[in-house]
């Protein structure tokens, strides 16, 4: 491996860092932050970043005042939140099934949140809030069940990998089928919630977010190290002193909980858990989870997306998804050639 | 089609363990002919049974005299078309996942799966949304195209030389993930695609009229013929390529012909009651579960025992959930996610 600098404090307490891993992350959080000060500024009233910077700072007019603190950060920061924990999610994810394409959205846990919020939408009218919950109930449950079915003597990741597309298929027919039950309303509701959106987001959403998000990222990333030994196999991690399935657990829970609670906010927003720790490992070049970079580049992809999909299509303000939907597709495509080549899947 | 291979490696069932060729040919055939009197008896159900039960003298009356009164209107109108649908449909989407798995030598090849039936609502929901088409004639050329190409591509991204069960389904779902995200951004930008889509890509028999299956039936005979005709060049291609080129068999010419069976299979299948996943899966393993790996075999009693199933699920719909009905895709999700599920905890992965 390259250079890793071992930073000893006197108490005893050693840090390693890997100096671009390191940069990597920094840049990336100067651009997610870049990209959310002009998502801020953008929309029917427009301001220019400087004014924004003046706004939070406390310098605005009262109407900026207000359409900054009520209207616009709280959007941009559940973005950057959703991102970040579907980042997380993801690469936590893609190490456990050492899969690169073993994302939440494809193992079948967004199609359970989407179950439940459905369900919630079609079966009972319900409000935002409740609609949330049943994300995460669908999405725990369709954890657990994942986890349960592909147990045998322990979880192996292309056993984890297809048990979870065979549930998602199934679950696909149930979303389907609640569709179908919905008048053309409620039909409508559903499909944008289906497709990933960040309208309307506000405080109320930021602060359970933040809640989850502040208890589970640093719980992932204390596990990194035991996650990496994890990817060299079942058997090497047990010689290096693993608790294998206690960590796994540990770590899926994590994971999904934090998918869930992510869909909860914005909905199944598709391709950022898939393609966020892919390409922050390919920036990084190191091996392994790299959660911290995922999570500020998934971050970054997500404002973008956000950006692009409410100021690129003139008029029209297309649901987040919609952006994520299409790159990923292309981005998919890019990974299959290349890792197909590099015989990794 | 192909010189080889010759009669006896041909039967490459456990020499041993059969009794003596002749005798299992029998048994098989025997065993064709019971589950074509299955087949009789299921499309017997699904004609009488629905919303409005019909006993089964009346059944029999209203297929052969048309007298005009309400059960027969019903029997004529909504149970034969329905059920005529349903064969063709299952018999299409058997034989496309005994070709699939065959040409990939990977148990979990399906059509619904890989993303084939995706790759069609895709080109169909772009010819509702973008282009104004509305006609099931249209439909079925724009379900060829996506199809056709969802299908090359998955194969050879995840499919060729040297797949592995998880990379092929793995490369068949986030194809389907891509395609379907797709799907909903256009039923998003326009609410009526959306209410005439909502119905479509949930797979459903409902909507089966006599002009739907005039349009379709063409398509699904060819692919069964052609299906049929390459049983013995794709027992070659399971021994593995160096094998079945010792053997004389033309491997590209069959994975082309292959191809496109399962297009025309698939696509056609598709246009007409949107997708409908899992049915290509399991009655290939059952099947071979029952006739050993022969695809001379295994093709035709995937297209008998196919209908089997999904006319069988239709009639389950529309019986656990009245007054209302469960479209079939819904209940071959929920048969064929445990079978699939069974499989992939089994001991080992079978290998075909």
């Amino acid at each position: 491996m390259k250079a890793v600098k071992a930073i000893r404090t006197p108490g005893g307490l050693s840090v390693r860092v890997d100096p671009r891993a390191a940069l990597v992350a920094l840049l990336l959080l100067a651009a997610a932050l870049a990209v959310a000060v002009v998502l801020v500024g953008s929309g029917d009233f427009p301001m220019t970043p400087g004014e924004v910077v003046a706004t939070l700072l406390g310098d605005g007019t009262p109407a900026q005042e207000f359409i900054v603190r009520d209207l616009r950060l709280p959007r941009v920061l559940v973005a950057l939140l959703v991102g970040a924990a579907l980042a997380v999610g993801g690469a936590l994810f893609q190490s456990i099934s050492r899969n690169p394409l073993g994302s939440p959205d494809v193992l079948g846990f967004g199609q359970g949140s989407t179950v439940g919020a459905l369900t919630v939408i079609v079966l009972f009218r319900g409000d935002a809030f409740a609609t949330a919950g049943g994300a995460i109930v669908g999405g725990l449950v369709t954890g657990a069940l994942v986890y349960l079915l592909a147990w045998k003597r322990g979880v192996h990741g292309y056993r984890l990998v297809l048990i979870g597309i065979g549930i998602a298929a199934m679950l696909t027919g149930a979303i389907h089928y609640l569709i179908t039950k919905a008048n053309l309303v409620d039909a409508t509701r559903a499909v944008v919630w289906m497709t990933g959106s960040l309208d309307g987001r506000d405080w109320s959403q930021f602060w359970p977010l933040l809640a989850v998000c502040a208890v589970l990222v640093p719980l992932s990333l204390a596990y990194g190290r035991p996650l990496r030994m994890l990817e060299m196999g079942d058997d090497a991690a047990y010689a290096l002193g693993i608790r294998v399935e206690r960590t796994r657990a540990v770590l899926m829970g994590s994971a999904v909980l934090l998918t869930a609670v992510a869909t909860a906010a914005a909905g199944p927003i598709v391709f950022v858990a898939l393609s966020a720790p892919q390409l922050a490992r390919r920036l990084t070049r190191s091996p392994g989870p790299n959660l911290a970079a995922s999570a500020v580049m998934g971050a970054a992809l997500l404002v973008v997306a956000d950006w692009a999909a409410t100021s690129a299509f003139g008029d029209r303000r297309l649901p987040v998804g919609v952006v994520t939907g299409v790159l990923g597709g292309v981005y998919l495509l890019w990974l299959l050639v290349t890792e197909r080549k590099a015989g990794r899947i | 089609m192909v010189d080889s291979p010759p009669e006896q490696s041909a039967a490459r069932t456990p020499a041993a363990a059969a009794p003596e060729p002749r005798k299992r040919h029998a048994l098989r055939a025997a065993g064709l002919l019971l589950a074509v009197g299955v087949l009789l008896l299921v499309c017997v159900a699904s004609i009488a049974i629905g919303a409005k039960a019909v006993p089964v003298a009346d059944v029999w009356h209203g297929l052969f005299q048309n007298s005009g009164t309400g059960n027969d209107v019903v029997i004529r109108d909504v149970r034969v078309p329905r059920t005529v649908l349903g064969l063709l449909v299952g018999a299409a989407l058997g034989l496309a996942g005994a070709v699939m798995q065959a040409l990939t030598r990977n148990p979990l090849a399906e059509p619904g799966l890989l993303g084939v039936n995706a790759g069609a609502a895709a080109a169909v929901v772009t010819a509702i949304g973008f282009l104004g088409v509305t006609s099931i004639t249209a439909y079925v050329w724009f379900a060829f195209l996506g199809a056709g190409v969802v299908s090359v591509v998955v194969y050879v991204l995840g499919g060729s030389r040297g797949a592995t069960p998880v990379r092929l389904a793995l490369a068949g779902t986030a194809a389907t993930a891509a395609l379907f995200g797709y799907v909903n951004a256009v039923q998003l930008l326009d609410s009526a695609a959306l209410d005439r889509l909502r119905f479509w890509t949930v797979g459903s028999l409902a909507s089966a009229d006599p002009a739907t299956i005039g349009k379709v039936a063409p398509f699904i005979g060819a692919g069964v013929v052609l299906a049929l005709l390459i049983a013995r060049p794709l027992n070659a291609l399971e021994m593995g390529d160096d094998t079945a080129r010792a053997l004389g068999a033309r491997l590209t010419r069959t994975r082309v012909l292959a191809m496109a069976a399962v297009t025309l299979l698939c696509g056609a299948a598709t246009a007409a009651c949107g997708p409908i996943v899992f049915i290509g899966l399991m009655v290939p393993h059952l099947v071979r579960a029952i006739t050993g790996p022969d695809m001379r075999w295994i093709l035709p009693y995937a297209a008998v025992l196919s209908p089997v199933l999904l006319l069988g699920s239709d009639v389950v719909g529309r019986v656990v959930a009245r007054p209302s009905e469960l479209q079939v895709g819904v209940v071959t999700a929920f048969i064929g996610g445990p079978v699939f599920i069974y499989l992939v905890r089994r001991k080992r992965m079978a290998q075909l």
